[in-house]
Protein backbone atom coordinates (compact mmCIF):
# COMPACT_ATOMS: atom_id res chain seq x y z
CA UNK A 1 0.00 0.00 0.00
CA UNK A 2 1.82 3.26 -1.23
CA UNK A 3 1.51 6.47 1.48
CA UNK A 4 -0.78 8.23 -0.58
CA UNK A 5 -3.68 5.44 -0.71
CA UNK A 6 -2.90 5.16 3.34
CA UNK A 7 -3.04 9.05 3.60
CA UNK A 8 -6.79 8.83 1.87
CA UNK A 9 -7.53 6.17 3.90
CA UNK A 10 -6.72 7.73 7.05
CA UNK A 11 -8.70 10.69 5.99
CA UNK A 12 -11.63 9.12 5.49
CA UNK A 13 -11.84 7.35 8.99
CA UNK A 14 -10.84 10.34 10.69
CA UNK A 15 -13.45 12.43 9.40
CA UNK A 16 -16.01 9.77 9.77
CA UNK A 17 -14.71 9.94 13.35
CA UNK A 18 -15.02 13.53 14.09
CA UNK A 19 -18.68 13.08 12.80
CA UNK A 20 -19.62 9.99 14.80
CA UNK A 21 -18.18 12.20 18.17
CA UNK A 22 -20.04 14.83 17.14
CA UNK A 23 -23.25 13.08 17.21
CA UNK A 24 -22.68 11.86 20.74
CA UNK A 25 -21.34 15.13 21.72
CA UNK A 26 -24.65 16.57 20.57
CA UNK A 27 -26.43 14.25 21.90
CA UNK A 28 -25.05 14.89 25.73
CA UNK A 29 -25.28 18.47 24.85
CA UNK A 30 -28.47 19.62 23.58
CA UNK A 31 -31.33 19.76 25.89
CA UNK A 32 -34.09 18.12 25.03
CA UNK A 33 -35.08 14.97 22.85
CA UNK A 34 -36.46 16.47 19.92
CA UNK A 35 -33.28 18.57 19.55
CA UNK A 36 -31.36 15.49 20.20
CA UNK A 37 -32.97 13.73 17.45
CA UNK A 38 -31.03 16.11 15.14
CA UNK A 39 -27.97 15.17 16.15
CA UNK A 40 -27.31 11.56 16.24
CA UNK A 41 -29.78 11.02 12.67
CA UNK A 42 -27.36 13.07 10.79
CA UNK A 43 -24.07 13.25 12.27
CA UNK A 44 -23.94 9.39 12.11
CA UNK A 45 -24.85 8.83 8.86
CA UNK A 46 -21.67 11.26 7.27
CA UNK A 47 -19.77 9.52 10.00
CA UNK A 48 -20.55 6.23 9.12
CA UNK A 49 -20.34 6.92 5.69
CA UNK A 50 -16.87 8.32 6.16
CA UNK A 51 -15.90 5.13 8.05
CA UNK A 52 -17.42 2.79 5.15
CA UNK A 53 -15.60 4.63 2.44
CA UNK A 54 -12.35 3.88 4.24
CA UNK A 55 -13.10 0.54 4.67
CA UNK A 56 -13.89 -0.07 0.82
CA UNK A 57 -10.45 1.86 -0.13
CA UNK A 58 -8.57 -0.53 2.46
CA UNK A 59 -10.10 -3.49 1.34
CA UNK A 60 -9.41 -2.62 -2.44
CA UNK A 61 -6.36 -2.19 -2.23
CA UNK A 62 -5.01 -4.67 1.15
CA UNK A 63 -7.11 -7.35 0.33
CA UNK A 64 -6.89 -7.00 -3.23
CA UNK A 65 -10.96 -7.27 -4.08
CA UNK A 66 -13.96 -4.97 -3.79
CA UNK A 67 -16.78 -5.44 -1.24
CA UNK A 68 -20.23 -4.31 -2.28
CA UNK A 69 -21.76 -4.98 1.20
CA UNK A 70 -20.53 -1.42 2.39
CA UNK A 71 -22.97 0.14 -0.08
CA UNK A 72 -25.15 -1.48 1.69
CA UNK A 73 -24.65 -1.09 4.82
CA UNK A 74 -24.99 2.55 3.36
CA UNK A 75 -28.56 2.14 1.86
CA UNK A 76 -30.19 0.40 4.35
CA UNK A 77 -28.67 3.36 6.85
CA UNK A 78 -30.20 5.81 4.84
CA UNK A 79 -33.52 3.95 4.69
CA UNK A 80 -33.71 3.30 8.25
CA UNK A 81 -32.52 6.06 10.04
CA UNK A 82 -35.16 8.35 8.87
CA UNK A 83 -37.75 6.44 9.67
CA UNK A 84 -36.50 5.87 13.29
CA UNK A 85 -36.17 9.44 13.94
CA UNK A 86 -39.51 10.04 12.79
CA UNK A 87 -40.86 7.12 15.21
CA UNK A 88 -39.00 8.28 18.30
CA UNK A 89 -40.73 12.17 17.19
CA UNK A 90 -44.05 10.84 17.10
CA UNK A 91 -43.84 8.90 20.87
CA UNK A 92 -42.21 11.74 21.93
CA UNK A 93 -45.04 13.91 21.02
CA UNK A 94 -47.56 11.43 21.79
CA UNK A 95 -46.12 11.28 25.52
CA UNK A 96 -46.07 14.89 25.65
CA UNK A 97 -42.55 15.23 26.21
CA UNK A 98 -40.94 18.61 27.40
CA UNK A 99 -39.14 20.69 24.93
CA UNK A 100 -36.87 23.41 25.44
CA UNK A 101 -39.03 26.74 27.00
CA UNK A 102 -37.71 28.64 23.34
CA UNK A 103 -39.27 26.06 21.03
CA UNK A 104 -41.72 27.94 18.42
CA UNK A 105 -45.18 26.98 17.87
CA UNK A 106 -45.22 24.64 20.34
CA UNK A 107 -49.31 24.37 19.80
CA UNK A 108 -48.44 22.28 16.54
CA UNK A 109 -47.79 19.74 19.54
CA UNK A 110 -51.86 19.43 19.72
CA UNK A 111 -52.70 19.29 17.06
CA UNK A 112 -49.73 16.47 15.18
CA UNK A 113 -50.36 14.17 18.23
CA UNK A 114 -54.16 13.85 17.01
CA UNK A 115 -53.52 14.07 13.33
CA UNK A 116 -55.35 16.56 12.56
CA UNK A 117 -54.72 19.70 10.69
CA UNK A 118 -53.07 22.47 12.71
CA UNK A 119 -54.74 24.72 14.12
CA UNK A 120 -54.74 28.63 13.11
CA UNK A 121 -53.87 30.95 15.89
CA UNK A 122 -53.35 33.98 14.02
CA UNK A 123 -52.26 35.42 10.92
CA UNK A 124 -49.91 32.79 9.32
CA UNK A 125 -47.02 34.85 8.12
CA UNK A 126 -47.11 36.86 11.27
CA UNK A 127 -44.46 35.76 14.05
CA UNK A 128 -45.71 34.39 17.07
CA UNK A 129 -43.79 34.54 20.56
CA UNK A 130 -45.69 31.47 22.34
CA UNK A 131 -45.62 30.00 25.39
CA UNK A 132 -44.70 26.63 26.34
CA UNK A 133 -47.20 23.68 27.16
CA UNK A 134 -47.12 23.14 30.52
CA UNK B 1 -55.53 -9.82 -5.31
CA UNK B 2 -58.20 -10.44 -8.41
CA UNK B 3 -55.57 -9.28 -11.15
CA UNK B 4 -56.15 -11.42 -14.42
CA UNK B 5 -55.26 -15.07 -13.44
CA UNK B 6 -52.12 -15.33 -15.52
CA UNK B 7 -49.60 -18.63 -14.29
CA UNK B 8 -46.88 -16.05 -14.44
CA UNK B 9 -48.36 -13.02 -12.42
CA UNK B 10 -49.53 -16.02 -9.86
CA UNK B 11 -45.99 -17.16 -10.11
CA UNK B 12 -44.28 -14.03 -9.78
CA UNK B 13 -46.44 -11.32 -8.16
CA UNK B 14 -44.08 -8.61 -7.59
CA UNK B 15 -41.16 -9.05 -10.57
CA UNK B 16 -39.31 -6.54 -9.50
CA UNK B 17 -39.03 -7.17 -6.00
CA UNK B 18 -37.90 -10.86 -7.31
CA UNK B 19 -35.21 -9.10 -9.30
CA UNK B 20 -34.26 -6.89 -6.48
CA UNK B 21 -34.04 -9.66 -3.85
CA UNK B 22 -32.23 -11.42 -5.63
CA UNK B 23 -29.30 -8.97 -6.21
CA UNK B 24 -29.30 -7.62 -2.79
CA UNK B 25 -28.42 -11.45 -1.79
CA UNK B 26 -25.73 -11.82 -4.03
CA UNK B 27 -24.22 -8.54 -3.00
CA UNK B 28 -24.77 -9.43 0.54
CA UNK B 29 -22.72 -12.57 -0.34
CA UNK B 30 -20.19 -10.98 -2.67
CA UNK B 31 -19.96 -14.11 -4.82
CA UNK B 32 -22.03 -15.10 -8.21
CA UNK B 33 -22.00 -18.50 -7.79
CA UNK B 34 -24.38 -21.20 -8.51
CA UNK B 35 -25.74 -22.30 -4.97
CA UNK B 36 -26.10 -18.35 -4.31
CA UNK B 37 -28.20 -17.91 -7.29
CA UNK B 38 -30.40 -20.35 -6.71
CA UNK B 39 -30.88 -19.70 -3.31
CA UNK B 40 -31.36 -15.76 -3.91
CA UNK B 41 -34.00 -17.18 -6.53
CA UNK B 42 -35.99 -19.23 -4.03
CA UNK B 43 -35.57 -16.35 -1.68
CA UNK B 44 -36.88 -13.74 -4.22
CA UNK B 45 -40.08 -15.77 -5.61
CA UNK B 46 -40.92 -17.23 -1.92
CA UNK B 47 -41.10 -13.66 -0.30
CA UNK B 48 -43.15 -12.38 -2.42
CA UNK B 49 -45.61 -14.52 -2.47
CA UNK B 50 -45.92 -14.44 1.28
CA UNK B 51 -45.99 -10.40 0.55
CA UNK B 52 -48.08 -9.68 -2.07
CA UNK B 53 -51.50 -9.91 -0.33
CA UNK B 54 -49.97 -6.78 1.52
CA UNK B 55 -49.24 -4.83 -0.70
CA UNK B 56 -51.14 -1.27 -1.52
CA UNK B 57 -51.50 0.23 -4.67
CA UNK B 58 -48.37 2.74 -4.88
CA UNK B 59 -47.55 5.13 -7.51
CA UNK B 60 -44.46 4.04 -9.55
CA UNK B 61 -41.63 6.11 -10.75
CA UNK B 62 -42.26 7.97 -14.01
CA UNK B 63 -39.41 9.86 -14.80
CA UNK B 64 -35.84 7.47 -13.32
CA UNK B 65 -33.84 10.11 -14.30
CA UNK B 66 -35.07 13.15 -12.44
CA UNK B 67 -34.79 10.47 -9.44
CA UNK B 68 -31.62 9.99 -10.32
CA UNK B 69 -30.71 14.14 -10.16
CA UNK B 70 -33.21 13.92 -6.60
CA UNK B 71 -30.80 11.22 -5.11
CA UNK B 72 -27.59 13.44 -6.07
CA UNK B 73 -29.34 16.52 -4.71
CA UNK B 74 -30.30 14.83 -1.50
CA UNK B 75 -27.13 13.79 -1.07
CA UNK B 76 -25.33 16.89 -1.54
CA UNK B 77 -27.88 18.55 0.72
CA UNK B 78 -26.52 15.75 4.14
CA UNK B 79 -23.43 16.82 3.13
CA UNK B 80 -23.99 20.26 4.10
CA UNK B 81 -26.44 19.28 7.21
CA UNK B 82 -23.56 17.33 8.58
CA UNK B 83 -21.49 20.27 8.98
CA UNK B 84 -23.98 22.65 9.60
CA UNK B 85 -25.54 20.30 12.23
CA UNK B 86 -21.85 19.66 13.95
CA UNK B 87 -20.95 23.60 13.71
CA UNK B 88 -24.60 24.42 15.65
CA UNK B 89 -23.78 21.41 18.18
CA UNK B 90 -20.42 21.84 19.03
CA UNK B 91 -21.32 26.14 19.11
CA UNK B 92 -22.78 27.88 22.10
CA UNK B 93 -26.35 26.16 22.71
CA UNK B 94 -28.14 29.63 23.46
CA UNK B 95 -27.68 29.78 19.17
CA UNK B 96 -30.21 26.97 18.55
CA UNK B 97 -33.42 28.24 18.38
CA UNK B 98 -35.78 24.78 17.82
CA UNK B 99 -39.37 24.87 16.91
CA UNK B 100 -42.11 22.94 14.86
CA UNK B 101 -43.74 23.92 11.88
CA UNK B 102 -46.78 22.32 9.95
CA UNK B 103 -46.02 21.98 6.06
CA UNK B 104 -48.99 21.82 3.30
CA UNK B 105 -48.57 18.76 1.20
CA UNK B 106 -49.56 18.93 -2.41
CA UNK B 107 -48.78 14.80 -2.75
CA UNK B 108 -51.68 12.70 -1.23
CA UNK B 109 -50.28 9.00 -2.00
CA UNK B 110 -48.22 7.39 0.70
CA UNK B 111 -45.06 6.45 -1.31
CA UNK B 112 -43.95 9.90 -2.28
CA UNK B 113 -44.70 11.61 1.36
CA UNK B 114 -42.94 8.49 2.80
CA UNK B 115 -39.92 9.87 0.36
CA UNK B 116 -40.75 13.49 1.38
CA UNK B 117 -40.22 12.64 5.26
CA UNK B 118 -37.23 10.44 4.90
CA UNK B 119 -35.74 13.58 3.05
CA UNK B 120 -36.85 16.37 5.38
CA UNK B 121 -35.11 14.17 8.32
CA UNK B 122 -32.32 13.29 6.21
CA UNK B 123 -31.22 17.33 5.00
CA UNK B 124 -30.29 20.31 6.98
CA UNK B 125 -31.61 20.82 10.59
CA UNK B 126 -35.06 18.87 10.18
CA UNK B 127 -37.02 16.29 11.48
CA UNK B 128 -40.39 15.08 10.46
CA UNK B 129 -42.40 14.30 13.27
CA UNK B 130 -45.74 13.36 12.32
CA UNK B 131 -48.82 13.29 9.57
CA UNK B 132 -52.03 14.05 9.38
CA UNK B 133 -54.84 11.72 8.83
CA UNK B 134 -56.24 12.98 5.74
CA UNK B 135 -52.44 13.40 4.78
CA UNK B 136 -52.38 17.30 4.05
CA UNK B 137 -50.16 18.28 6.61
CA UNK B 138 -46.33 16.85 7.67
CA UNK B 139 -45.70 18.40 10.88
CA UNK B 140 -41.55 19.18 11.25
CA UNK B 141 -39.05 19.87 13.66
CA UNK B 142 -36.72 22.18 12.92
CA UNK B 143 -33.38 22.97 14.78
CA UNK B 144 -32.89 26.37 13.88
CA UNK B 145 -35.77 28.28 12.80
CA UNK B 146 -35.00 31.31 11.15
CA UNK B 147 -37.09 35.02 12.20
CA UNK B 148 -40.02 33.68 9.33
CA UNK B 149 -41.02 30.32 9.15
CA UNK B 150 -42.55 30.93 6.01
CA UNK B 151 -38.72 30.49 4.40
CA UNK B 152 -38.69 26.96 5.96
CA UNK B 153 -41.91 25.87 4.77
CA UNK B 154 -40.84 27.54 1.06
CA UNK B 155 -37.52 25.66 1.03
CA UNK B 156 -39.09 22.31 1.50
CA UNK B 157 -42.05 22.96 -0.87
CA UNK B 158 -40.06 24.01 -3.66
CA UNK B 159 -36.70 21.86 -2.89
CA UNK B 160 -37.75 18.73 -2.66
CA UNK B 161 -41.75 18.45 -3.06
CA UNK B 162 -41.63 20.46 -6.30
CA UNK B 163 -39.21 17.39 -7.52
CA UNK B 164 -40.63 14.59 -5.64
CA UNK B 165 -43.89 15.48 -7.38
CA UNK B 166 -42.32 15.71 -10.71
CA UNK B 167 -40.38 12.15 -10.34
CA UNK B 168 -44.01 10.37 -9.11
CA UNK B 169 -45.73 12.11 -11.58
CA UNK B 170 -48.55 12.88 -9.52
Amino acid sequence: MSFAIELVISFFLIVGGIFVLVGSIGLLRLKDLYVRLHAPTKATTLGLGGVLIGSMFYMHYAQGYITINELLITLFLVITAPVTAHILAKVALHHRVKMMQRTRNPHHVETARMQQAPQVLEDKSKDKDSNTIK
Amino acid sequence: MSSPSSVYSKLLPMPYHTVLLVIVWLMLNSSIGLGHILLGLVLGIVIPWICAPLRMHQPGVKRPLKAISYVLIVLKDIVVANIEVAILVVGPMARIKPGFVAIPLDIHQDLPITVLASTVTMTPGTVSCDISEDKKWLYVHVLNMPENEQEVIDLIKSRYESRVKEIFGC
